[in-house]
């Protein structure tokens, strides 16, 4: 199901977005005063993937995500940027509805998964979670073989077709390009792989049960330059095939692999446009600022 | 205090030098250090103790023979050994020369004399077994070549000169030395047919016993169920026919193993070895009365290692004999562990899903903690006080109901409405599930979260993500808690006093010749839950404390100390390598 984008909600983004000098706006930010985002016109004539809706999130009494409204375009890569502290791990677990184990988080707002809502009345979390693929900052291979990692979800689905499951394994493997690596000691533990084979069986594991939407936070944070680079061409790769919302610290990585970048700050979405667009001539002084790294 | 100044800069010095000891933190390395030293020393102290004094008391001893002042004459095994200050009273007795000696020997000593437990047997002749000597009493000592040790099954150990041997009445040898080559030859094919009259008597009596139990416990149950009237007489008349065929043909059984017994019997009364004591009677010993015998002096350092090894062997895989003081322990050790087992049977999954509710369902708040709280001061509950919970809730209430619902053929006669291994594992589980449920508790909170959130991410409900990553992860962590219960659940010996240990259990409650243990209508297999049972530590106990004699039972005390510290050390490598194991397969290489 295709979601059109809203032109009117565009539009007052636009009215609402009054041109602000730089320091005024963080600093109007800082006191908690409501402060527009500015969402690039490219984003209108995206098909999405992922709606969210005025999204509001508090951990306790402390508000964490100010009424974030995004639309995560289908088979790209969107990076979400920004210092720490600026919620977007958070958002990015908001997807998922990881959140929901955290027993303080309270929201308001929603989000639609190609058409169905993730926070309405009456969802069943587990079965939105298998729409999904998540890779997270640290590696964590679960303490099983290889092979068992990579079928999980199928398992715990109760798939027991030996040659399903197979044909998962090998599909997935080579979609995370570990396959060659691998193949011979798929029986062994996965604990015994390398921190950049471990991410990317992490990888195949998100990717094994064809998700809708690929959350990456920070997959590349604890890993080597080499690893580093290895992950950012499975990211090449699977663009197109996957939508990909990925979490990142390093504006280079965000600059390579991303088509759409959105800037956080302090639980605010800033601005959101084409990775390129921000990167070389945002509208907003305060993403210049940033992205060129002059401050955060 | 005339000058502020420099009372001002004397306190800040001492506050200084204080602060400096803190903060160089030497002593304290010292402290801390001291401390452990301490507490390894008498760990160490009691280990090597008790490993001495068990492990040294099968050593065969030399025979001596001593004849005192007043003209007494005692043969026997010197045990130990001490030095005391004689009784100004007994001195005044001596004559003239001893008293010479005593005081020499006292200048010698710091005013001590030394004297000598002799270990004399003979019970049944002189009424005694041991005898303190003192050193100055003795006016001759010699080691007699041909004195021999007989380890009797009554009576315990007996110490004489061979005199005669006789077959059928008649003398075949009458020297030491022909007398001995006789013995030799022919007491281990006494001691075989001994054991064959034992294996009669036990199993296959026992055997005959419980099919005509059976036949009559069917025909109670009948008769109680079809009470009097016309209905079901016919199942009735047919439980008693079978009661009496089944009766008619044990008692056949009976009287042909009877028969065989008598026949072993007096294929053995045949040999008859005739000893002279120290002081000179006259005796007869039946070999097959006789467990092991040895001239202690003639032996070579091989043959003493003989001896040796066959009584640990012995004490490993024999039954007691004399009132638990000799023989072995083997039904002990089976107790033991089969009641360990059992108990770890029973608090591990439980213990594990109590942890896993308080861990990953229950949501934090009082009521939690104070769950929390109670549960580790159940450790602290002193132990006895499980036993007789155990007594009052498991035996009367739970065994009460058993009893009424599945064995009520048997009553008034309690099958499990009495202590017994069931019950004592049971109320040991309930003993040390703390042990677990902290451990596992701990093991659980140790799963790190980015696991539990890896699975969740994949769609896993909150089951499955415990049973297929939390629990394996936690694993290694459940097995200390299991290998903590476990020590903890073999040394505890006061609940079990009062919900199934025994001073001498007739059957074994692990029995691979009889494979009829049942719990209500769940069979068992070779597991008797209902009997009750010995265990090394209530034997250590009753053997040391509760003994007539106490000099007598020193010996086994230590050395069955000594394995079942053993005991416990072996149950806790196996559950450690296996811990090993896991760890090594679920936590390798993290990064």
């Amino acid at each position: 199901m295709i979601v059109q984008a809203t032109p009117g909600r565009t539009e007052q983004h636009e009215t609402r977005a009054a041109p602000m000098a730089s320091a005024s706006r963080l600093e109007a930010i800082a006191r908690g005063d409501k402060v527009a985002s500015e969402t690039h016109e490219a984003l209108a004539s995206e098909e999405g993937v992922l709606e969210i809706e005025q999204f509001d999130l508090w951990y306790g009494q402390a508000q964490a995500l100010h009424d974030i409204s995004m639309r995560i375009p289908k088979g790209k890569v969107t990076a979400l940027v920004g210092p720490s502290g600026c919620g977007k791990s958070t958002l990015l677990r908001s997807v998922n509805r990881l959140n929901d184990l955290i027993d303080t988080v309270r929201i308001e707002g929603d989000m639609v998964l190609n058409g169905a809502s993730i926070y309405g009345p009456g969802v069943d979390v587990i079965e939105l979670r298998k729409r999904m693929g998540m890779v997270f900052q640290k590696s964590n291979p679960f303490p099983m073989s290889i092979y068992e990692n990579v079928v999980y979800s199928l398992r715990i689905d109760g798939e027991r077709n030996k040659k399903t499951l197979d044909e998962v394994c090998e599909r997935s493997l080579r979609g995370a390009a570990l396959w060659d690596e691998v193949k011979g000691r798929l029986q062994e533990s996965a604990l015994g792989l390398s921190g950049g084979q471990q991410q990317r069986l992490c990888i195949a594991r998100a990717i094994a049960a064809e998700p809708e939407v690929l959350l990456m936070d920070e997959p590349c944070s604890a890993l080597d330059p080499i690893a580093t680079n290895k992950i950012e061409d499975l990211i090449e790769q699977l663009k197109g095939e996957y939508t990909i919302l990925i979490v990142t610290h390093n504006m280079q990585q965000a600059a390579r692999s991303s088509d759409y970048t959105a800037f956080m700050y302090l639980g605010r979405l800033i601005e959101y446009g084409p990775t390129d667009v921000i990167f070389q001539n945002p509208l907003l002084p305060e993403t210049q600022d940033y992205v060129t790294g002059r401050f955060g | 205090m005339t000058n502020p100044d420099s009372t001002k800069g004397a306190s800040r010095k001492r506050g200084r030098r204080s602060m400096t000891l803190y903060a160089e933190g030497e002593p304290m390395v010292w402290l801390t250090g001291g401390a452990l030293a301490i507490a390894l020393l008498m760990i160490i102290t009691m280990l090597v103790y008790v490993g001495f004094m068990g492990a040294a008391n099968f050593w065969p001893l030399p025979i001596v023979e001593v004849r005192t002042a007043s003209g007494e004459l005692l043969l026997g095994e010197v045990t130990r050994q001490q030095l005391y200050q004689p009784p100004v009273a007994n001195l005044a007795q001596l004559d003239e020369a001893r008293l010479k000696r005593v005081q020499g020997e006292m200048g010698e000593r710091d005013g001590f004399v030394r004297r000598r437990l002799v270990r004399t047997g003979n019970y049944e002749l002189t009424g005694s077994r041991f005898h303190w000597v003192s050193d100055y009493n003795i006016d001759e000592e010699h080691n007699p070549e041909w004195a021999i040790v007989a380890e009797r099954m009554e009576w315990g150990n007996f110490y004489g000169y061979p005199l005669s041997f006789l077959i059928d009445g008649e003398v075949v040898a009458d020297t030491p030395e022909s007398v001995w080559a006789q013995v030799q030859a022919i007491h281990k094919e006494i001691r075989a047919r001994w054991q064959s009259r034992k294996r009669l008597e036990t199993h296959d009596i026992g055997r005959a016993n419980r099919e005509e139990e059976r036949a009559r416990l069917a025909m109670v149950d009948a008769e109680r169920r079809f009470d009097g009237g016309a209905i079901g007489a016919e199942q009735r008349d047919q439980a008693r026919r079978d009661y009496e065929e089944t009766f008619a043909r044990v008692r056949k059984d009976h009287a042909r193993i009877t028969a065989e017994i008598r026949a072993l019997n007096q294929k053995n009364e045949r040999y008859v070895l005739r000893m002279r004591t120290g002081t000179g009677q006259e005796t007869t010993l039946h070999l097959a009365d006789v467990v092991r015998a040895y001239p202690a002096n003639r032996l070579t350092a091989a043959q003493k290692t003989g001896v040796f090894l066959s009584r640990w062997r012995e004490f490993l895989t024999d039954d007691p004999r004399e009132a638990n003081q000799e023989g072995g322990v083997f039904p002990a050790i089976i107790g033991t562990v089969t009641m360990t087992l059992v108990m770890t049977l029973f608090v591990v999954p439980f213990g594990v899903l109590a942890a896993l509710y308080l861990r990953e369902y229950a949501k934090a708040g009082p009521l939690v903690s104070a769950v929390r709280i109670a549960i580790n001061n159940l450790a602290g509950v002193p132990s006895i006080v499980f036993g007789v919970f155990g007594l009052g809730f498991f035996c009367y209430i739970f065994g009460g109901y058993i009893d009424e619902w599945f064995y009520s053929a048997r009553l008034p006669a309690p099958t499990f409405r009495k202590g017994g291994v069931l019950w004592a594992s049971s109320t040991l589980a309930l003993l040390t599930l703390p042990v677990v449920i902290v451990a596992t508790e701990e093991a659980l909170a140790a799963v790190p979260s980015s696991m539990r959130e890896g699975s969740y991410a994949c769609g896993a409900s909150k089951w499955q993500t415990i049973v297929r990553i939390v629990l394996p992860r936690a694993m290694p962590g459940i097995m200390t808690g299991m290998i903590l219960a476990m020590a903890r659940g073999a040394g505890e010996v006061a609940p079990l006093m009062l919900v199934g240990a025994v001073k001498l259990a007739p059957d074994l409650p692990l029995d691979f010749m009889n494979w009829s243990g049942t719990l209500g209508p769940i069979l068992t297999g070779p597991i008797h839950l209902d009997r009750s049972f010995m265990h090394l530590g209530f034997h250590i106990y009753d053997v040391g404390f509760q003994s007539p004699d106490s000099e007598a039972a020193r010996p086994m005390v230590f050395t069955t100390t000594l394995l079942l510290i053993g005991i416990i050390v072996v149950l806790n490598l196996s559950a450690m390598v296996l811990r090993g194991k896991l760890r090594k397969r679920f936590m390798t290489g993290a990064f």
